[in-house]
């Protein structure tokens, strides 16, 4: 179900395992309760590091988006909390619209807004992460 | 996190030539260290030192807290230390299966299960001999000798030199199964890309110095390429700011390498009429030459 990612990405490999995870709950290929691979036998498909599973498993914890019970392994929380999580995308995917909207009224190109938003989310996300 | 490599101001000098200049560097328990550097760096000269296989000129260096420069200490290390040498050293005259056997007969804590494992796994011939083996075969045969002693620690120097993409995302599997039971890996590449993706930390040098020690994951969140194009021509000297490791100015254009701080430069590239900013992320060949041009 996890596809492999792109190690050479400058997007760190944690970064993008996490957001496969989140996606296959948003889009319902994973749902509440169900169960997620083993940190070994997801790092022998996916070949990549163990620790950076752990990480992920650790982080999405810490997020409410996955439970680990010990000794079982790691499963998708309940669907309450991510719900509220989709609640939140949809009210951020209105703000995004009304920017790019106001954007493009001032005659910048699709391009030119992509660039925009990448290099705000690039030049943030050294501080947010502190 | 305890650590299982731990070097102090380690050198080693050749005559008059200095090919590891005190070098500081610790390895954590479980973790897959990648040690880069180019041709001549001092890469071997360190890992022959770690091996007790030549003495240090100065400096102190330990594996499981045990000194590497003791001979004593030496010996019970290489016993919880796997090499795999990047000539992969090994008996021509031998079969395969000869070799396999010659070898596990000195280890007790032997691993027969991955050894029939990686026999089949890589489809080493039992009965050929070693000296008929092809170049990616004996680096095979090399990696199973060395993961199959159910050791602690690896260190690989090049451990998939000579191998194919299936082969070495094969090697990679099973380097990454072992580091789930708990393994600790060392090693050194030239495979950008393989190092990119299990290794959690990265240690480069040059010029026998170490120039750059951290988690993988914190270098790919703080490196960024910041392009930016002026109305005016731009000089180089107009981006001293900390945070930046390498400037390319060009007519009306510049190109930086940072390692953190980026906020800020953008801002300062901002307030010098830049026309477009960009800024990108950078993978690891891009930092990894950055890193070698300054040679800081």
């Amino acid at each position: 179900m996890l596809r492999k990612p792109n190690p050479s990405s400058g997007i760190p490999i944690y970064v993008q395992l996490k957001e496969q995870i989140r996606h296959a709950i948003e889009t319902g290929a994973l749902s509440g309760g169900e169960q997620l691979p083993g940190i070994r036998a997801l790092a022998e498909t996916l070949v990549i590091n163990p620790n950076t599973i752990i990480r992920v498993y650790r982080e999405l914890e810490q997020e409410g988006v996955l439970e680990i019970r010990h000794g079982l392994g790691a499963f998708v929380a309940s669907r309450r909390r991510s719900s509220s999580k989709a609640g939140q995308i949809r009210d951020g995917q209105h703000l995004v619209r009304d920017v790019v909207d106001k954007l493009r009224a001032r005659g910048l190109d699709e391009g030119e807004i992509r660039r925009l938003l990448e290099a705000e989310l690039a030049s943030t996300e050294e501080v947010s992460r502190r | 996190m305890a650590a299982v490599i731990e070097t102090r101001e380690l050198r080693k000098n050749y005559g008059t030539s200095e090919a590891v200049r005190g070098l500081n560097v610790s390895v954590s328990v479980g973790s897959v260290c990648a040690f880069l550097g180019q041709n001549g760096a001092g890469k071997s000269s360190t890992l022959r030192m770690l091996l007790g296989m030549t003495r240090p000129t100065s400096g102190a260096g330990y594996i499981f807290g045990l000194k590497i420069d003791e001979e004593q200490e030496s010996l019970r290390i290489r016993q919880r230390a796997a090499f795999v040498a990047e000539d992969k050293r090994l008996y021509d005259y031998m079969t395969v299966a000869q070799m396999v056997r010659f070898v596990r007969s000195f280890f007790p804590s032997w691993r027969k299960d991955l050894e029939r494992c990686l026999i089949e796994r890589f489809a080493l011939p039992l009965d050929h001999k070693i000296r008929n083996l092809s170049k990616g075969m004996r680096t095979k045969l090399a990696l199973l000798l060395g993961f199959a002693r159910g050791c602690e620690l690896l260190i690989l120097d090049e451990p998939t030199e000579g191998l194919d993409p299936a082969a070495i995302e094969d090697v990679l599997a099973i380097l990454v199964s072992l580091v789930a039971e708990g393994t600790t890996v060392f090693f050194s590449s030239h495979q950008i890309s393989e190092v990119e993706q299990i290794a959690d930390h990265v240690l480069m040098i040059d010029s026998g110095r170490l120039v750059l020690d951290a988690p993988m994951d914190r270098l790919k969140e703080r490196y960024r390429q910041i392009q930016a194009v002026f109305p005016d021509l731009v000089d180089e000297g107009d981006f001293r700011i900390p945070g930046i490791e390498k400037v390319r100015a060009e007519g009306h254009t510049v190109a930086l390498v940072a390692s953190e701080n980026i906020g800020a430069i953008v801002e300062h590239v901002r307030m010098m009429q830049a026309r477009s900013v960009d800024v990108l992320p950078l993978s690891l060949k891009e930092i990894f030459l950055a890193k070698i041009e300054t040679g800081q």
